[in-house]
């Protein structure tokens, strides 16, 4: 079959660096990797929504960059513009905003988002101007190529890459077995 | 995103394997031949057909990431049964940028030599070969058809080349 093997295991932890919902001591860590402009992305987004409602505070969710802007011109300024946003402490909100308007990403309405979310638009504006996220957004990037991902969304429970499809009910059924296997 | 694969029986040609050479055709003017990159390492990408979905997934993963294959002076070369329009519109569509070489005429010869054609579909298999600067195989790997494969082996691969000690 092949003469390597390896396993896709998440090979940079999860630490302080990343954007993260749910408790620290959660049963269960879920990360995605994901692309702003993705539509599979978009279509997670309410699929992670429903299960971090169910789980509530059994769940600790981690978002992690993913642009293939080979395939997506907007999904890199679209990362930056999350880090940007991370940067005044608006992270989710503004993961939220670009993954509900995945057809408006162009500069102009990612702008646009950051005045919704009141944030100090000249910094924002400068950041994304001079990319000072970019190299956050790349070592995301890599950290994912050397984990196995190998499109958008891919999803690791605890850190052991889920193969399996990410419906709801596939999705959460495998995050409960991972939190009871605790 | 990971699907089911298909049949995956094939066996890619092993490690140590000197890399069959061949000269296939980039575009309607140009061709190409493995034994000019001697000196270099070249990473040779198996893939079934231009326009499937997995396909385009991959290959728009390695474009991206040109940058770091290119830090090992490594080549990036795609293979498949298509011909050289087929792969120019393919590559202009999905914005590729390095050569995908048309295995068409004789049809998979290249495949063949390389242990990766499936007669069943009359394409290759999806594989994946890292060649040193010498022209010998390193790595080469066979995914299940349906599966992008990703590039984690590939950067180990190369990797492994810049830790050898030199003969």
């Amino acid at each position: 079959m092949s003469t390597t093997q390896w396993e896709a295991l998440l090979t940079v932890p999860v630490s302080d660096r990343d954007h993260t919902e749910g408790p620290v001591d959660a049963a269960v860590t879920l990360v995605e990797y994901g692309d702003y402009e993705c539509p599979y992305c978009g279509a997670a987004y309410p699929i992670i929504k429903e299960i971090q409602a169910r789980m509530g505070e059994r769940l600790r969710f981690v978002f992690r960059n993913f642009p293939i802007t080979t395939s997506h011109p907007h999904a890199e300024q679209a990362a930056e513009a999350a880090e940007a946003a991370a940067a005044q402490d608006r992270f989710w909100p503004m993961h939220d905003l670009l993954y509900e308007n995945q057809k408006r990403l162009r500069e102009q309405d990612l702008r646009g988002y950051g005045e919704q979310l009141g944030l100090d638009l000249e910094r924002f504006g400068r950041e994304l101007a001079e990319h000072v996220h970019a190299e956050r957004v790349r070592e995301d990037f890599m950290s994912g190529v050397r984990s196995g991902v190998n499109g958008t969304p891919t999803f690791y429970i605890d850190g052991v890459r889920h193969d399996d499809s990410y419906d709801v009910e596939t999705l959460l059924a495998a995050l409960e077995r991972a939190a009871a296997a605790e | 995103m990971t699907t089911a694969g298909g049949d995956h029986g094939a066996a890619p040609l092993p490690a140590g394997t000197e890399a069959p050479d061949f000269e296939l055709p980039s575009t309607p003017d140009q061709t190409v031949s493995l034994v000019e990159f001697r000196g270099r390492p070249v990473i040779l990408v198996f893939y079934p057909e231009d326009w499937s979905p997995v396909c385009s997934d991959q290959l728009a993963l390695y474009q991206q990431l040109l940058p770091e294959f290119q830090r090992f002076n490594a080549e990036l070369l795609g293979i498949s049964v298509d011909g050289v329009w087929s792969h120019l519109a393919f590559a202009k569509d999905r914005n590729l940028h390095f050569p995908l070489l048309a295995d068409f005429e004789p049809k998979g010869e290249v495949a063949r030599a390389y242990q990766v054609y499936r007669a069943t579909a009359g394409t290759s298999e999806r594989a994946l070969y890292v060649i040193d600067a010498d022209g010998v195989i390193r790595w080469g790997y066979v995914s299940p058809v349906g599966v992008n494969p990703g590039a984690d082996g590939i950067l180990r691969a190369l990797e492994g080349l810049e830790t050898e000690v030199p003969s």
